[in-house]
């Protein structure tokens, strides 16, 4: 009951008109935000964070949680419009949001990410409400060995699924391993995988440019490689009865999605150096690997929108709670956040919630508020969207390329990125039309920079004893359910030699 | 090409200098950045390096102080190697800045090969030097530092986090270890902030941390001080003892400087040092360093260099001192 008094004041607190006012702005611009290829909810809170120093601490934290939210929803316009991430949230989203829109389904996909978004937000925030303390001490009670598990798990699923090519599979994880090294050894602190001694190598490989490389340039190519020129043009209606009745189907179609998506991405956010984008990928692996039809997936199924777009929403709230209970951001862009608490004169840490209600209440309530109206934007800019998608693709081709290579430069702001972006997207191209799967290339290079380090920490901690991911009550489950999903393809293959033997043998 | 367009910009730069000498409207106009300031922290986010970054930050923001916004970029990898080096390959040396520890110190003496030579950056600003302290958990039940010695003698599986090998924290566990002839296993973490997360999680036995990374889970009373390494005892820990009264002469204090990028011209390096000498004149930074304590040490830029000089030749010994 008390939850419900101090909810319905920060609800109240988060109604003014000043808040709502700034929820409405930060919303829309992060919508904007989030779309355009390079920028995510990282830049715009950090270029918008001086612009907070005019209002009251509450206000200003209202309206930079609005913009990240706003961000997340934005993401998925361009990953499913164009087919290049807006966000490196909403690489998972361009999985199937793309076909989906190459079908002429835009505004279903649209849609369903616009409603698995408010899902994956609203479940996500009723958590936070009634767990946010005792769920600061699952965060705690997550070590080295519990990630490693837990990364452990989410290669799993992307290995353990029936439809794509098992060898292939691993060996697009291999490669993405293999960028992800590049860089700095963390533990060591010694350069490694510096390519022909490149300075630009040195600071590693940015996920954003990798995943633009393969979505928007490889996606491109591949387009027009199998048009063969040919001008083709996405069938796309527009009408406010037509965006009802999506919302319809795609309740139908992706509530499974969103279930997945909205607990675990909330789960996986609430862990201190995961947060939305691994949430994003763990949940599209999860939702696919649960599938009574994984070979749908990457070709259009509105579930494979659902799962990573609720993740993201639900992953972006669950990220607060490290960042409040414990001061540790939980993405980057909560570190930013963490930032403007710290300058409008706010500890984050355990005491937070008993020493500044009024702030955390408010908070939470706006996450509610600025949700339904993230929703609400979304919904009348769709429109606009896919009339976009109506323009040829001649012309949309150029506009394609030219977002890419401003989004791979604005990244990082350096010419190397720009050119391994190109290099990446006519790779990704060959490796295509050679049928490797890619999601699994992208998935490792997001995750492969938490895997590494968890999995040396541990190591370290049971001097070398791999029976360390076994032992702990929290580890030992999810590795042997790891285990348990890589081998199932090889079962599969057994039980089916064993099927087959006898038949032969008659 | 890019050295052609230099001199071309110098060329016309200096041109335009001469016509305005000629036609006398040349002013006392004093460098200015011309774009965002970019505010390289040596450190992951959440660590004692990152939080004052984002502090001087803020009040550079408060009071306007820039007309350009410092932007914080945490380049925390391989042990500070990621932030150095953007520094050393920095496109715009006049834009460019850093927030360093001692990092700055070790880690181009642990790694020789990336070619970094610290003593062409451009000193700054000392903004003050910051204590460390023994932490373990509450629920670990040790009280006092003898006590903690005990435990840690009984066993040989003592585990304490930090924030890598040469890291400042490590050089301290070093030390303890040698002079108090202790073992304990040592894992590294990315930043400060994850080890004193882990550390109230009980996912490590104890750390040496900056008072700052720890203050939140010392409030809530979640682990205990046992030892502190500076001089003298600290306001906010009085009843806490130095590791001098212990019968060692050792203290450790982690760099909290700015360093320009090398190759910064001297106008621009006089107005970050002006900058930064202004926010630590604010009210806002003097209470900080209270709170946080940190110890003032205000240098001139010429006296920062020697203390780097001095600083360098300590931390070879250190080193040294480690590897055997």
């Amino acid at each position: 009951m008390e939850i419900l008094s101090l909810l319905s004041t920060g609800l109240l607190e988060a109604l003014q008109p000043v808040n709502l006012l700034l929820i409405i702005i930060g919303v829309t611009l992060g919508l904007f935000i989030g779309m355009m290829p390079g920028l995510g909810s990282v830049n715009g809170v950090a270029i918008l964070l001086p612009i907070t120093f005019l209002v009251p601490p509450a206000s200003a934290i209202i309206f930079l949680a609005a913009i990240y939210y706003g961000a997340m929803y934005g993401g998925a316009i361009s990953s499913i419009t164009l087919g290049i991430p807006g966000a490196s949230t909403a690489v998972a989203t361009t999985f199937d949001g793309r076909p989906l829109a190459l079908q002429g389904k835009a505004s279903l996909a649209l849609v369903t990410a616009a409603v698995a978004s408010f899902t994956g937000g609203t479940v996500s925030i009723v958590l936070f409400t009634i767990f946010a303390p005792p769920l600061a001490s699952v965060a705690l009670s997550f070590g080295s060995p519990e990630i490693f598990a837990l990364m452990l798990l989410a290669f799993a699923t992307f290995v353990g699924l029936g439809g794509d090519d098992i060898p292939k599979t691993v060996l697009s994880i291999c490669l993405g391993l293999v960028f992800a090294a590049v860089g700095f050894d963390e533990i060591s602190g010694a350069p490694r995988l510096v390519f022909f001694d490149m300075t630009g190598f040195m600071r590693g490989i940015n996920f954003l440019v990798l995943a633009i490389g393969v979505y928007g340039i490889g996606e491109m190519l591949w387009t027009i490689d199998s048009t063969r020129g040919k001008i083709t043009q996405t069938e796309a209606k527009i009408s406010a009865k037509g965006v009802l009745r999506d919302a319809r189907t795609s309740l139908k179609l992706g509530a499974k999605g969103m279930s997945i998506g909205s607990l675990l991405g909330f789960f996986v956010g609430i862990l201190p150096a995961a947060g939305a984008t691994p949430g994003s990928l763990m949940a599209y692996g999860v939702a696919k690997l649960s599938s009574r039809d994984p070979e749908s997936y990457g070709k259009g199924n509105p579930d494979g929108v659902a799962a990573p777009e609720s993740a993201n929403n639900s992953a972006s709230t669950g990220s607060m709670l490290p960042m409040l209970t414990l001061g540790i951001p939980g993405s980057p862009t909560t570190a930013i956040l963490l930032g403007g608490m710290v300058i409008w004169g706010l500890t984050p840490g355990p005491r937070l919630f008993s020493d500044q209600p009024a702030f955390v209440w408010g908070l939470i309530g706006s996450f509610y508020v600025s949700n339904f109206f993230a929703l609400v934007i979304n919904l009348c800019f769709i429109p606009l969207f896919i009339w976009m998608l109506r323009m040829p693709f001649t012309i949309l081709a150029p506009m394609i390329f030219v977002l890419s290579v401003v989004g791979g430069y604005a990244a990082t702001l350096s010419m190397h990125d720009v050119w391994l972006m190109l290099i990446f997207g006519l790779g990704a191209f060959f490796l295509r039309k050679f049928d490797y799967p890619l999601a699994p290339a992208v998935l490792a290079i997001v995750l492969g920079p938490i895997a590494e380090p968890t999995l040396r920490q541990s190591l370290l901690l049971s001097s070398g004893d791999p029976s360390i991911f076994f032992t702990r009550p929290i580890a030992g489950p999810i590795t042997v359910i790891a285990i348990i999903l890589i081998l199932l393809p090889l079962f599969k293959k057994l039980r089916d030699r064993f099927a087959t033997a006898p038949a032969k043998g008659t | 090409m890019a050295t052609t367009t230099k001199l071309l910009s110098r060329i016309v730069g200096a041109a335009a200098l001469g016509f305005m000498a000629l036609t006398g409207t040349v002013q006392a106009q004093s460098w200015q950045p011309t774009k965002p300031i970019d505010f390289v922290i040596m450190a992951g986010p959440g660590g004692g390096a990152d939080q004052i970054a984002r502090f001087l930050q803020s009040v550079a923001e408060k009071k306007k102080l820039t007309s350009r916004p410092l932007v914080p970029n945490n380049k925390g990898g391989g042990s500070g190697a990621e932030a150095l080096i953007a520094l050393n390959t920095a496109s715009d040396p006049n834009h460019t800045i850093l927030v360093t520890l001692n990092s700055f110190f070790t880690t181009p003496l642990r790694q020789p090969n990336l070619g970094i030579d610290v003593m062409k950056f451009t000193p700054i600003a000392m903004m003050g030097v910051d204590p460390f302290v023994l932490w373990v958990h509450k629920d670990s039940g040790i009280k006092t530092f003898e006590e903690w010695l005990e435990k840690v003698k009984s066993t040989d599986d003592y585990v304490m986090g930090g924030t890598g090998k040469g890291q400042e924290d490590s050089i301290v566990i070093a030390f303890l270890q040698k002079a108090f002839g202790i073992k304990v296993k040592y894992i590294p973490y990315k930043g400060g902030g994850a080890v004193a997360k882990d550390l109230a999680g009980k996912q490590i036995m104890a750390t040496v941390n900056n008072p700052a990374e720890t203050k939140g889970f010392y409030a809530s009373g979640d682990v205990v001080p046992l030892l502190v390494f500076s001089d003298e005892r600290m306001p906010a820990f009085p009843d806490v003892p130095t590791v001098k009264e212990k019968g060692k002469d050792f203290s450790y204090y982690n760099q909290r400087a700015v360093v320009g990028a090398p190759g910064q011209s001297p106008e621009a390096a006089a107005y970050y040092q002006n900058l930064f000498k202004t926010i630590y004149n604010t009210e806002e930074w003097q209470n900080y360093m209270k709170t946080e304590s940190l110890s003032p040490l205000w240098m001139t830029p010429e006296q920062q260099k020697d203390y780097w000089k001095v600083q360098i030749e300590r931390h070879k010994e250190l080193l040294a001192d480690m590897a055997k």
